[in-house]
């Protein structure tokens, strides 16, 4: 059962020649075969064996659909790039190309990366593979539920507004946002450019580390990428947390599930015995990052998805008029949350309201930011729940848009900051839904989270929970 | 309270055509908005607004002519073409 092992654990076998990258894609190929038909991760699914090379020696990854990869369809999960194939790769598909990387395929998606739950996929919802009527998460949901599953090893995913973190809490996974700049957006199809970021989903925190050092450094190509210095994140690892000050941002439990309360305090417990200081800290603005969030957000991609007229790439509705080509084109090209935000952003953009709404929320973004740069002061991380509760139901809050952006209440914040937070599992509830606990750390700093994950995986080993499929018993 | 046809007015500003999920759309709209209002709760007059979150000044290279997207690849994707060109609908009549 190769598919189940760390990216780790296969390198080292394949050191000792005890396998080697076909077998590993040939057992990934097969899970492919039987559980996808439950769990729907996968847009495309490659054919090529891989080759073995490099530092990942021909290991196959798999990648979000909203990532470029040259010569390789990339929808975003949306009708309106339903055959685009980009002729260039991203950035991050470069650097992996670069270390021996081989790929298994395209990950499902909220269209645009817009959603938590990855049911706005034109290609269909993914599902929770923990229980196949639950929602994975999102929008890197194809991403989570694949490294869940079984379906890949580990997988590149984005990150607006949670999109990594989120779906992996759900789906009892590792997923990390580094900072703001750390990794090239190149050849990342655009949602929200202020927020968005490339991180890796995996089933260990040395998995993250081994990813990031691979994707993370400056790029050219990329002006808000960051020359600041690429660490070896795996020398973060197994260090000793003993007398580090972690913040715990208490006010956020309290409207949490009974899962995510009883394992964030066994969580807090596990830091405790661990010999690391906990002190609480407050986060005084937090509570309008939501609201903060889906202006900047929507306003940023109307921007970015003015771009889709039917003429040089994707989906087009031909009409002799040129305006109404365009309108034709979009209406039947994008789905309806798509719409939603477009129209949200068009609106708190537009003559006489972007005042009242964009500068307004671009200002509680200092504070949001000020908030953290306070408690960082005193803390080194801040601990608290990825989500406020385990996975919902599929068709729960599809209608209800509100609700649904409301479970990103505790992700937002590091976009919004700029910041490193990582996800990692934390436990079961009742029903077996996995739940996450979130590190947020300091810009560039994302070692120090690195270590306190490490440290609290150590001890834990939830990692070594997997889902069991119901419908192959 | 956003209407409907603040609602008509964004949709044709964004070239998006709404059918019968208008009504919907304003609904769900009105109650986002009314969501955000939440942020008037805040005094934020003497607060500087974010346009960068991460700040590294200016970022510069040098001019130099570097290889770019071969012509037939960027014309690949392109839903209709004509020689070297992108196709549209007639726009001078």
């Amino acid at each position: 059962m190769l598919y189940r092992l760390t990216l780790t654990e296969i390198l080292q076998m394949v050191k000792e020649r005890k396998t080697n990258a076909k077998e590993v894609f040939f057992s990934l190929k097969k899970r492919i075969e039987e559980v996808e038909k439950y769990v729907n991760a996968y847009i495309t699914v490659f054919d090529e064996e891989p080759e073995e090379k490099g530092l990942l020696n021909g290991i196959p990854i798999a990648i979000k659909d909203n990532i470029c990869m040259k010569d390789k369809r990339t929808t975003c999960a949306s009708r309106i790039l339903e055959n685009f194939i980009p002729p260039y790769d991203a950035t991050v598909v470069e650097r992996l190309k670069k270390s021996g990387a081989s790929f298994i395929g395209k990950t499902n998606m909220d269209e645009f990366a817009m959603g938590s739950s990855c049911e706005t996929s034109h290609f269909g919802p993914t599902k929770n593979p923990w229980n196949t009527n639950y929602i994975p998460g999102g929008s890197s949901g194809g991403s989570a539920a694949a490294v869940a599953s079984g379906e890949a090893i580990c997988a590149l995913g984005s990150d607006t507004g949670g999109s990594i973190r989120q779906p992996a809490a759900l789906c009892g996974v590792v997923g990390m946002k580094p900072t703001y700049g750390r990794v090239s957006r190149y050849g990342l199809v655009a949602f929200a450019s202020s927020l968005d970021q490339i991180g890796p989903i995996t089933r260990t925190v040395e998995d993250t580390a081994l990813l990031l050092n691979i994707i993370c450094g400056k790029d050219e190509r990329d002006s808000t990428s960051a020359d600041i210095p690429v660490p070896d994140f795996r020398k973060a690892l197994n260090r000793d947390i003993r007398d580090v000050k972690i913040g715990v941002y208490e006010k956020g439990l309290e409207d949490c599930s009974k899962a995510v309360k009883e394992n964030f305090k066994k969580a807090e417990d596990v830091f405790a015995g661990l010999g690391a200081e906990l002190i609480p800290v407050d986060l005084p603005h937090l509570e309008y990052a939501v609201a903060d969030y889906y202006i900047i957000a929507p306003a940023e991609a109307s921007s970015n998805l003015a771009r889709y007229d039917g003429v040089r790439y994707g989906f087009q509705q031909w009409r002799d008029d040129l305006m109404e080509m365009y309108r034709e084109t979009r209406s039947s090209g994008f789905g309806n949350e798509v719409k939603r935000r477009i129209l949200l952003g068009t609106y708190v953009l537009s003559s006489g309201y972007y005042d009242a709404y964009y500068l307004k929320a671009q200002k509680v973004r200092t504070l949001i930011k000020e908030d953290f740069d306070k408690a960082f002061d005193r803390v080194k991380a801040i601990i608290l729940p990825t989500s406020p509760a385990e996975a919902f139901r599929l068709g729960e809050r599809i209608n209800d848009p509100l609700k649904m952006y409301l479970s990103d209440i505790f992700t937002i914040p590091a976009n919004l900051a700029g910041l490193p937070a990582i996800s990692v599992p934390m436990g079961l509830s009742e029903d077996c839904l996995p739940v996450g606990l979130q590190i947020v750390g300091r810009a560039f700093c994302e070692d120090e989270i690195i270590s306190i994950a490490h440290a609290f995986e150590r001890e834990t080993c939830f990692y070594k929970k997997i889902p069991v499929f119901k419908e192959q018993i | 309270m956003i209407s409907k046809d603040e609602i008509k007015k964004v949709a044709s500003l964004s070239r998006i055509l709404l059918k019968e999920e208008i009504e919907e759309f304003t609904e769900q709209l009105d109650t986002i908005l009314d969501y955000m209002n939440k942020l008037n709760e805040l005094n934020t007059e003497d607060i500087d607004p974010v346009f960068h979150i991460v700040e590294f000044g200016n970022v510069f290279r040098n001019d130099e002519i570097k290889a770019s997207l071969a012509l037939d690849e960027a014309l690949k994707n392109a839903p209709q073409k004509e020689g070297a060109f992108f196709k549209v609908p007639r726009i001078i009549k």
